[in-house]
């Protein structure tokens, strides 16, 4: 079928009215908001840092320089690689990795009571104690996590009292108060794909399971997780790259000698002015997320179809 | 037969908070037998089914498998296997898996799986379909998966939910066969809930009958269509012309009733509530459709009623005629296509006769709604 046809098959099934205002909010998102703009930070990324004069001059040519100075560093430096900004990009990574597998390990269970005790009024109330916390905006609570993780915070208070440390523990220089952070900031995105999953299983398969012998652990390896595969994948998807690409919680919760890419990179548009730089940064982090989701999705057998359930 | 495992309900009572799922449940199931529950949806036969696998704990009670106490026995370590009434499949898993999964359980290897899991595939007629996924096959394949992945544990007991109910009409009446054939064949005890009479009376050696928590009757088939030894069990089961009145007489196992709109009318009063009629007492007689028959003689006396032929339904092996009794009572005969002339012209008037023995007086009682 040709385009026309399809577009003249869409327009009939939902009407003039409802079909244009579809395509063209459609079209307008996919477009103006997404694609151009990406396209643009693209084009950015392979350009000279200029002043504004000089911009569309005859020095305005394509260049990889950006690139390269992630990759090397500044030319004459004493390193052959750009130990610093290379570091925190794969810290970052690999943090972000471990932040979505305890997000993973913390919400599981959670989504499968919720996803199974469904329909009691336990459940209504549970679900709105998880989102009720949301409604409190981001600065807002990494500051409160900030005050909790403090030095004269709550929880070394309790361990002071308890006799467990002498001295004030500094969660915020050990990061463990960036970690909780990031862990709490997307934990709902976790949850609700699971969720949603866990709850269409048919309760007289985990029956059927257990009349058949089966240990919980084994229920849960061979019935559970596979037919919930479609929301695990969604939940580390999205939380993987969200956390990847968090700015507020790693400015406010991040100690002082830890760097999250994004702030090279927030650092590199803001402080620096120097936006080619910057959108280089941000497409490289983009790209290699984008790599790492695909590569583990295709080892564990998840279709992209999947991940919209 | 009779060398399979017994269950035994003592006296097991279920309670949801107030509401009384099932109300003092006796039940003598015999090793190897095919035993049904049946009953329309919500007496409470599934209840009983889920507490024989242990899904549930009774109130009161004992439930007893080849002797043994089950209380505090989870499912797990029961020696029953339970079919559910929408199979439960697992999906994601291949057709042999599936079967074998009771020997993942218990740790087997891969081969020793595979092979019991061709082996139970060949017995219900499936070999060769084992690497498929269950979505892949029909429903009728599906229902002999589910049956091979339960005898796969080995069960001494095999509990089934309502499992044919998902099939159209034939297959129904095929899986029945089989499954009296598998049943006969593995000589197991097996125990099928069904709120569909005919599945219940084909298959089955006993049937009890459930109303609303409480087992009516137990008996084999027959005596629970021809010997019916409540209102309920007769109105449920099968079709009958309903006759109400007062005892006048009572002569041994027959009983002269005076009904309300078709006169006196003799009956006989089945063994089980032989007893609890007296004269004077609220009585029923349950006359079935085929027992009744057009005379032309004149009629023995208190064996007849007189009927207006109101509508005529042809159904291929009978048919079915709809009758007008005095005092406006509907009625029902079925009579057996031979091929002849029609006796039963619309609008013509007529005289049934049955024998008093087809005519079953019982004790009055609460019917089963349509």
């Amino acid at each position: 079928m040709n385009i026309g046809a399809l577009f003249k098959s869409f327009i009939n099934r939902n009407g003039w009215g409802l079909g244009s205002y579809i395509l063209i909010a459609v079209g307008f998102w996919l477009i103006i908001l997404i694609i151009l703009p990406q396209l643009s930070m693209l084009d950015f990324s392979f350009r000279h840092h200029l002043p504004p004069p000089e911009m569309g001059g005859p020095k305005d040519t394509y260049t990889l320089e950006h690139y390269k100075y992630l990759a090397l560093g500044a030319k004459g430096a004493s390193q052959s690689y750009n130990v610093v900004d290379l570091g925190v990009f794969v810290r970052t990574l690999v943090a972000a990795f471990f932040v979505t597998i305890l997000d993973l390990l913390l919400c599981y269970p959670l989504a499968y009571y919720l996803g199974q005790a469904s329909g009691s009024g336990y459940t209504r109330i549970l679900v709105l104690f998880l989102i009720i916390p949301y409604w409190v905006n981001e600065i807002l609570r990494a500051f409160a996590f900030r005050i909790i993780f403090g030095d004269s915070g709550v929880i070394n208070e309790l361990l002071l009292v308890m006799g467990l440390i002498n001295n004030p523990v500094d969660f915020i220089r050990d990061n463990v108060a960036l970690y909780s952070g990031l862990g709490y900031a997307y934990i709902l995105l976790m949850i609700f794909p699971m969720y949603n999953v866990i709850e269409s299983l048919d309760r007289n398969q985990i029956e059927a399971a257990r009349d058949m012998g089966a240990q919980w652990w084994r229920i849960h390896w061979r019935i559970v997780i596979p037919y919930a595969k479609p929301g695990i994948s969604s939940g580390c998807t999205m939380v993987f790259m969200l956390t990847a690409g968090a700015l507020a919680a790693p400015q406010i919760l991040g100690g002082p000698s830890s760097l999250w890419f994004t702030q090279i990179i927030y650092q590199w548009f803001n402080q620096g002015g120097n936006w080619p730089r910057g959108a280089a940064y941000a497409i490289v982090l983009l790209s290699v997320c984008i790599i790492i989701v695909l590569s583990i999705m295709r080892l564990f057998k998840v279709k992209m179809g999947d991940i919209g359930k | 037969m009779s060398e399979g495992v017994g269950v035994c309900l003592q006296d097991v009572w279920i309670r949801f908070g107030d509401f009384v799922a099932v109300r003092e449940a006796n039940v003598e199931i015999e090793g190897g037998a095919f035993f049904s529950f049946l009953g329309p949806s919500g007496c409470g036969k599934t209840t009983i089914l889920r507490s024989i696998s242990g899904f549930l704990d009774p109130s009161q009670g004992k439930i007893l498998i080849g002797g043994n106490d089950m209380a505090g026995i989870g499912p797990n370590k029961r020696p029953t296997a339970l079919i559910f009434q929408n199979l439960a499949l697992f999906p994601l898993m291949k057709v042999w898996e599936n079967i074998a999964f009771s020997l993942e359980v218990k740790g087997e290897g891969t081969v020793a799986r595979r092979k019991r899991a061709d082996e139970l595939l060949d017995m219900v007629a499936l070999t060769g379909q084992g690497n498929k996924l269950p979505s892949e096959l029909s429903g009728g394949q599906k229902q002999r998966v589910a049956i091979a992945r339960a005898l796969c544990a080995e069960p001494d007991v095999l509990l089934l939910d309502e499992p044919l109910s998902a099939l159209d009409l034939k297959l129904r009446q095929h899986m029945r066969t089989e499954l009296r054939e598998i049943q006969q064949r593995v000589g197991i005890t097996f125990i099928y809930i069904t709120h569909d009479q005919s599945e219940a009376l084909t298959m089955s050696d006993q049937v009890a009958v459930m109303k609303s928590g409480v087992i009516d009757q137990i008996a084999d088939g027959q005596t629970i269509y021809d010997d019916p030894s409540t209102p309920f069990v007769a109105s449920f089961v099968g079709e009958s012309n309903i006759f109400r009145g007062k005892v006048k007489s009572i002569d041994g196992d027959k009983a002269l009733i005076t009904t309300n709109r078709s006169g006196d009318l003799l009956s006989r009063i089945p063994a089980s509530v032989k007893g609890k009629l007296g004269v004077g007492d609220d009585a029923m007689i349950f006359i079935r459709p085929e027992a009744l028959n057009v005379t032309k003689d004149t009629p023995v006396a208190n064996n007849h009623v007189k009927a207006l032929v109101l509508n005529e339904e042809f159904e291929g092996q009978i048919f079915n005629v709809f009758l007008e009794g005095d005092g406006g009572k509907q009625m029902k005969m079925s009579l057996v296509n031979q091929g002849r002339a029609r006796e039963s012209e619309k609008g013509s008037s007529l005289t049934l006769e049955y024998a008093t023995d087809q005519a079953v007086a019982l004790p009055a009682g609460e019917l089963a709604s349509e």
